[in-house]
């Protein structure tokens, strides 16, 4: 590892395949719904039947300029599709619709924040449509089974430049690239169900060298964490064949996550001209200056742009606005919580912050539940918080009413009245408790007096408790530590 | 033989039923089974379909078409009908939905009486391709009768069907209506929707009609032309009443001669017969020029590198795994790969993949398949230019008349000059006709082929029409 940064440069590009969420398939009426019944989600069309034609759903064309323009690339007028030719038998024409010479997106990059908190371009060589294939499964018994539900379903594939330069750069690219398709609302990033697939290109030059070094491909990457090992495997790999005096041969690997291997494919396998040529079914896609400012008007805040002015609007720390923007999901629910507040101060809004990113994303985390389908709606999170605000329940408190929120589904108000939780600040009723808390505990007083301040904090516990946790804290402090002076010589 | 407006007469008078003559055109077709025109024949529906529209008729709510009989060529979609493309690899499929073409035919009571046998994948000129044995010439049955719309030519001239759909990619409409006799016509590129057309050549495929009379082409042209949602490439231009141009004046009409269309290999018959039709639209009224066409000698070459480059990836879904053919004895997939293509396509199908593989291979792309495209451009502009000075061309449709069966069989390139005049058309994709003028010493039909401008068919319908009726 130690002699990438002193002798070797890593050099990684990345190919990224963004399953879009289209309602219909790229060039077929047909749903693309994910975990159909085998089969069931097609038509002559997307079956490749003889005689039929592939008509463009221009919604794709809606999502590529929207995943375009957030990745600041050039949006083509004039693009066009290609074929991509080759034979398997979840393939049914025996090509799949893609672009080649003349892709809708060029020239964009994306900033990533690398761990020493600087800012990193990572320039995006295109960004094209080009329609899913089917899904071979190989391990039901003896023979090969396919399913051709996936088949023209759209993608976007996302082709960086050779920009990254370690395993964790590119992990922190996936992991933008995914924020963003999340944020743009095209995209599941489902890196597991594949609706993310990232293939590799990886090549290690000494350093100060400036012409590249033969690359390898690495292909089924399944994980963002697969590509950060398989990455650096591969790098590792590569510098020891060359500190060997080998030579690095231009292949194409498969990741083995079992093995923790990358295996070259067999050269049959990987020995495809593809044999693009411009598809004569489909006429040119044009987007005029209209579209494109449609789409732009209509683009969606991106996660950093959102960030910063969470940083700015609520004056939260910028570790709280990371984490509260990483999902737009989640960022859309601590909105939906501030906007219920009856008193927007930046305490509120550091409540907000703290309850969203502490007790909501335990739970989100742990049951691996959907933020937007969070069984505590924001509101009610909302109405919590103004309950803590004006004092009406203690934080303590607010602790077991969002348990209750969480199972039984009823507002902060009803848990509050239900279990007589109401937070006790009538200074009488508390000054009473403590003279109860005091004559029972003499011992404890003696020593405080004597000097033992700890014991204090003893006092407070056994008062709280006295009132079932419903006393004011603050109130209890201030009464007691006033009641326990007097009592000093 | 009936056209469809003598057809119309009869029903109107009530001297004939649809059903009839349905029963009467089944007739022939099995009296004339020898030809080997229809691979199938649908008799049960065709004469249910004629009764409807006889009570239609009688209702007073038949469509356009109706009372005419339409066969059509085994390359077009009809819904739960075997669709072979002439090719044993589609021996067993059956369609699971209707062509465009034939919806729109249907919908205006047209009755379709059975598939056209065809050269394989539409790639011949003389019907001898096909995995079901050769189409025999009406007129001299050991003679083609052109191709690859053979069956359909044939089915017309021999009183099987009143029309017939065919498709046309370099010729395959207009000079098998050469060599039976027939007209044949061929819209411009995108007039008529591709949507279950088997594909051969995408970016050339034109689906067409062939018939007796012009007259009956240009009624078939009115219903199947316009834009469909389901093909991209169809246009989105209007439909003008195709017949309403059938007016037998030409004056005034400037028409002009490609000279590069009368150079060597055009038989000396053909060559008098096309120049008599010339000087019959001068004697009345037509402004005759000679043109030129400078690109004319790389068409042949030009349309064999771009057509099959685009077959042999619209060919590869007959791979055996989903549907069609598929050999029995391979191990593994390459194997089933290679063994089902290899027994299931012909020979000339299996040449042109493998030809239109090569161009577009990685280092030839730029020198075959790139440079196609550019002399495509040219070709283009050179019909362009022409146009600029006259309304319509007039060429020979085939440089020969109906050559005999087996005779060019071995020898693909001397085949492949047999659409020498037809196949700049679908490069240009504008719109070409074959009309029947004269005969050769031997008695042996020939055509004259008028080529129009991108979606002015109705000029090119108007001369067939014409020469139709001063032939």
């Amino acid at each position: 590892m130690a002699l990438w940064n002193e002798r070797y440069e890593p050099v990684i590009g990345l190919e990224v395949h963004a399953q879009l969420l289209t309602e219909s398939k790229a060039f077929c009426s047909c749903s693309t719904h994910f975990g159909a019944d085998p089969n069931s989600n097609v038509c002559p069309v997307c079956l490749g039947m003889p005689g039929v034609l592939p008509v463009l759903n221009h919604q794709v064309v809606e999502f590529l300029i929207r995943v375009g323009l957030a990745t600041h690339c050039s949006i083509a007028p004039r693009s066009i599709f290609a074929r991509k030719n080759y034979f398997y038998p979840d393939l049914p024409k025996g090509y799949q619709i893609s672009q080649y010479e003349e892709p809708i997106c060029t020239n964009g990059f994306v900033t990533i924040e690398t761990d020493d908190g600087k800012r990193k371009d990572i320039g995006l060589t295109r960004i094209h449509m080009e329609e899913d294939a089917g899904k071979s499964i190989h391990d039901q018994d003896a023979d090969t089974l396919v399913d051709v539900n996936r088949c023209g379903v759209p993608l976007a594939e996302i082709v960086t430049e050779p920009d990254i330069r370690s395993p964790r750069e590119a992990y922190l690219y996936l992991t933008k690239i995914r924020q963003l398709v999340r944020y743009l609302e095209i995209c599941d990033g489902n890196m597991e169900e594949g609706s993310l697939r990232c293939d590799a290109n990886v090549s290690v030059r000494r350093v100060g060298e400036t012409v590249l070094g033969t690359k390898t491909e690495i292909k089924n990457l399944n994980s963002f964490r697969f590509v950060e090992k398989a990455l650096e495997f591969e790098i590792n790999r590569q510098i020891d064949l060359l500190e060997s005096g080998g030579k690095v041969v231009q292949e194409t690997l498969l990741w083995d996550a079992g093995q923790g291997v990358a295996v070259p494919m067999r050269s049959k396998e990987e020995a495809h001209d593809y044999r693009y040529f411009p598809d004569p079914d489909l006429v040119p896609v044009l987007v005029n200056a209209d579209w494109i400012q449609q789409a732009a008007k209509a683009l969606p805040e991106g996660p950093t742009g959102r960030r910063d002015r969470f940083v700015d609007e609520y004056m939260i720390p910028k570790y709280d606005a990371d984490i509260l923007t990483s999902e737009k999901s989640l960022a859309d629910y601590f909105e939906a919580v501030v906007t219920s507040l009856r008193s927007k101060t930046v305490e509120n809004f550091k409540l907000v912050s703290n309850w969203t990113m502490g007790d909501v994303l335990r739970v989100v985390n742990t049951d691996k539940v959907d933020v937007a389908k969070f069984p505590v709606k924001p509101e009610d999170l909302g109405e919590m918080i103004n309950l803590i605000a004006d004092g009406t329940i203690s934080g303590k408190i607010a602790k077991d009413v969002f348990e209750e929120m969480l199972t039984s589904g009823q507002s902060p108000k009803a848990i509050v009245k239900r279990k007589g939780l109401v937070q006790v600040s009538d200074a009488g009723a508390i000054e009473q408790m403590i003279d109860d808390v005091l004559m029972k505990n003499k011992g404890q007083v003696e020593s405080y007096l004597g000097g033992k301040v700890q014991v204090f904090g003893f006092l407070v516990g056994e008062t709280m408790k006295a009132t079932k946790g419903k006393a004011n804290p603050k109130i209890v402090n201030e009464l007691l530590k006033k009641k326990l002076e007097s009592m000093k010589p | 033989m009936k056209t469809f407006e003598t057809i119309q007469t009869e029903l109107r008078a009530g001297t004939t039923t649809c059903e009839r003559l349905t029963g009467e055109y089944l007739g022939t077709i099995e009296a004339g089974s020898g030809l080997n025109a229809f691979l199938s024949v649908f008799s049960e529906k065709a004469v249910a379909q004629a009764r409807l529209v006889d009570r239609k008729l009688a209702d007073g709510t038949a469509g356009k078409l109706a009372g005419m009989v339409v066969s059509i060529k085994d390359v077009i979609c009809v819904k739960d009908e075997r669709v072979t493309c002439g090719s044993k690899i589609l021996e067993q499929f059956i369609s699971p939905y209707n062509a465009t073409v034939v919806d729109r035919l249907v919908a205006e009571d047209a009755i379709i009486v059975g598939k056209n046998n065809m050269d394989e994948f539409a790639m011949g000129s003389s019907t001898e391709n096909s995995a079901y044995g050769r189409v025999k010439l009406v007129q001299d049955e050991t003679r083609v009768p052109g191709g690859s719309s053979g069956g359909s030519a044939v089915a017309v001239r021999a009183g099987m069907a009143t029309v017939s759909l065919g498709s046309d990619t370099g010729g395959s409409i207009r000079q098998p209506a050469s060599f039976t006799g027939v007209v044949g016509l061929k819209p411009t590129y995108g007039r008529v929707s591709r949507f279950g057309l088997v594909a051969f050549a995408s970016s050339f495929d034109s689906i067409g009609s062939l018939a007796l009379t012009t007259r009956d082409c240009a009624q078939v042209l009115n219903v199947i032309a316009g834009h469909d949602e389901r093909d991209s490439t169809s246009a989105k231009i209007p439909v003008p009443d195709f017949t309403s141009a059938l007016d037998k004046n030409v004056i005034g009409l400037r028409v002009g001669i490609p000279k590069e269309y009368f150079g060597e290999g055009l038989d000396p018959d053909v060559r008098t017969a096309v120049e008599k039709s010339i000087d019959t639209l001068k004697k009345n009224g037509a402004t005759v020029e000679e043109v030129s066409l400078p690109h004319t000698e790389y068409t042949i070459a030009t349309y064999y590198i771009l057509a099959t480059a685009e077959a042999s990836s619209n060919l590869a879904r007959y791979d055996g795994a989903r549907y069609g053919y598929r050999a029995k004895k391979a191990r593994d997939l390459a194997g089933m790969y290679t063994a089902s293509r290899s027994e299931g396509f012909g020979s000339e199908v299996k040449r042109r993949i493998m030809l239109g593989t090569y161009v577009l291979s990685a280092g030839y792309y730029d020198a075959y398949y790139r440079k196609g495209q550019k002399v495509r451009r040219l070709i283009q502009q050179d019909f362009l230019k022409a146009f600029d000075s006259v309304d319509c061309l007039i060429t020979p449709t085939a440089p020969t008349t109906a050559f005999k069966a087996g005779e060019k069989v071995d020898d693909p390139l001397t085949m492949y000059l047999s659409d020498i005049y037809t196949t700049s058309a679908n490069l240009a994709g504008i719109p070409g006709i074959s009309v029947p003028f004269g005969k050769d010493h031997q008695g042996l039909p020939i055509g004259v082929q008028i080529l129009g401008r991108q979606f002015d068919e109705a000029t090119i319908l108007k001369v067939a029409d014409f020469l139709e009726s001063a032939s």
